[in-house]
Order: structure tokens, then C-alpha cells, then sequence
């Protein structure tokens, strides 16, 4: 282990990490600072939600933001980007504690999000599991598809994630 | 750029199939060869080996590059660092998002302040 490295201190701008933790698996995390009560309530309520999900930098803008925070309650995110269709991804919260853990998908890829509060700030962690290494390497395969170096095309990122989120 | 997709990974498991490919590739692993090194060490004319290292290639495992007569090839990492450069696409707009997301983090805790001395009152 390179010591050195670690005492550093952690550039702004690697505050979010991506992981892929296993073949199946992808974990983002990122610290908040503030209690999880209130990094919940702005992720779970969709007039917050709507606020910081598509934000401004990738071009695309969220139309309808519906949430029925319960388990067996449904989510439905409809997005559009410019001139195009818009897209609509959706799925069904599969588990809900309030606060601390929210799970949900549509039969395809599983999402949990852990909020772990540690002397008033939250740890966010957001793991995917897909059904198979294929589903996740296709997933990453299908949005790496017409990407380049400009924000324009990084905008058609988030438009293929959310179709092949849409989809899987 | 080349386009990477469904069909591509299709393409890498087309190019799997074939022992003599996934020998191909075993050798690589331990060092570069060139076209005419591979065809003698699988016993296969110039031409058949061609083909099969046109397939790898297709796929992204092989990368190949002609210097002056001999063309030689190279594991080709390209999966990798497509990967590689995904997940950083993928934290970038996640880091986007929790920007904003913080923004509305550090309203909710000023309004519960103000709520919070208002009680107090």
C-alpha cells in the first residue's frame, strides 16, 4: 500500500466513487453532511427529487417525477432531452426504512441505498446488482455506445442510462 | 471510436468460440507475435491465421500493427479501458447529481434550523 497516498486529502473532486465491486455488482457512494433523515427526505420526496436528478450539466430534464415511498409502491421518472421522445424509467420499492435503507427494481437489476448516519454526517451507498455479469457488462456496453469527449454526448449518456435502466 | 455494444459483445463471444482463437490469445498473454510466429506455432497457413486474428481483432481482444512487413500482434485492452472510462462517466454524473443533491441537503437543514428556533420561541 502506498501510505503516502492515502494521508492525502481527498480532492473535491473525487468526493463520488464508482466501484465495480464484482462481476454482477456496481456501488457508488458519497458523504453528506448532514443527518440521514434529511439526505432521505430529499431523496424520497419527488418535488426534492426533481430538484438535483437531472441536473443541469447533462442537458436533460426531468418532465414527471412520481414516488410512492412503501414497499410495493411504484417509482416512475419521465425524462426528455431536447427535440427526442421522452423516456420513462420505472420500478417498484421492494423495501423502505425509513432513514436508513430503500430497495427497488423491475425485475431486472436490484438498487439498494444505504444511509449510514456517523456524527452527524451520512454515508450514501448506492449498490446495484444485476442478474448477471452480461446484464452489467451489457449495460455498460450499451450506454459506452456513441460516447465521445463533449457534453453534448455525455448528455445521450444519461438518456441511455435511463433507457437501459427503462429496460433492464 | 470504435462502437461498443451488444453486438460487440456478441462479436467477443463469436471470437471465444474457436479453440484455436482462445490459443491464439493464450499465447499473446505470455508474449507479442507476430502473424507468421502464430502460424507456425498452430500449424496453419498465413492466410487461415489472418482470418482468425481479423476476428479477434473485430472483437477488441487483439490489437495488431504493422511495422514494415510484419504485422504483430498484442492483447488488446481496449474492454478494459472502455470499462475503465465508463465507470468514470458513470461517477462524474453521479457527482453531478449529488452536487445538487447537497444543495437541497444544506436547504433542508437551514429551513429545519429556522423551523426548529421558531418553535422554540
Amino acid at each position: 500500500m502506498d501510505a503516502r497516498r492515502e494521508s492525502e486529502p481527498t480532492p473535491m473532486k473525487s468526493r463520488t466513487s464508482v466501484e465495480r465491486k464484482s462481476e454482477r455488482e456496481l456501488v457508488v457512494t458519497r458523504t453528506f453532511n448532514s443527518p440521514a433523515r434529511i439526505v432521505f427526505e430529499a431523496w424520497t420526496k419527488p418535488e426534492l427529487l426533481k430538484r438535483w436528478w437531472a441536473p443541469k450539466s447533462t442537458g436533460v430534464s426531468l418532465l414527471s417525477c412520481e414516488a410512492d415511498v412503501r414497499v410495493g409502491g411504484n417509482y416512475r421518472f419521465v425524462f426528455g432531452h431536447g427535440a427526442s421522445e421522452p423516456m420513462a424509467f420505472h420500478g417498484r420499492y421492494l423495501e423502505v426504512t425509513p432513514h436508513s435503507r430503500l430497495e427497488g427494481g423491475d425485475g431486472g437489476a436490484v438498487t439498494t441505498v444505504t444511509f449510514e448516519e456517523k456524527g452527524g454526517k451520512t454515508l450514501l451507498v448506492m449498490h446495484e446488482l444485476h442478474p448477471s455479469k452480461e446484464a452489467l457488462d451489457g449495460a455498460i456496453a450499451g450506454m459506452e455506445d456513441g460516447m465521445g469527449e463533449t457534453f453534448e454526448q455525455l448528455d445521450e449518456l444519461l438518456v441511455t442510462l435511463v433507457a437501459s435502466v427503462g429496460r433492464s | 471510436m470504435v462502437q461498443y455494444s451488444i453486438a460487440h459483445l456478441d462479436a467477443s463471444f463469436a471470437a471465444l468460440s474457436a479453440a484455436t482463437r482462445r490459443g491464439v490469445l493464450q499465447q499473446l498473454g505470455r508474449a507479442d507475435a507476430s502473424i507468421t510466429d502464430l502460424a507456425e506455432k498452430f500449424h496453419m497457413t498465413l492466410t487461415g491465421m489472418k482470418k482468425h486474428v481479423s476476428v479477434l481483432e473485430q472483437a477488441g481482444l487483439v490489437n495488431t500493427e504493422k511495422v514494415g512487413r510484419v504485422r504483430t500482434c498484442k492483447l488488446g485492452l481496449r474492454r478494459l479501458e472502455e470499462e475503465a472510462a465508463w465507470i468514470e462517466r458513470y461517477r462524474q454524473l453521479w457527482d453531478a447529481r449529488f452536487d445538487e443533491l447537497d444543495k437541497v441537503v444544506e436547504e433542508l437543514k437551514r429551513e429545519e434550523k429556522i423551523d426548529g428556533r421558531k418553535k422554540r420561541e
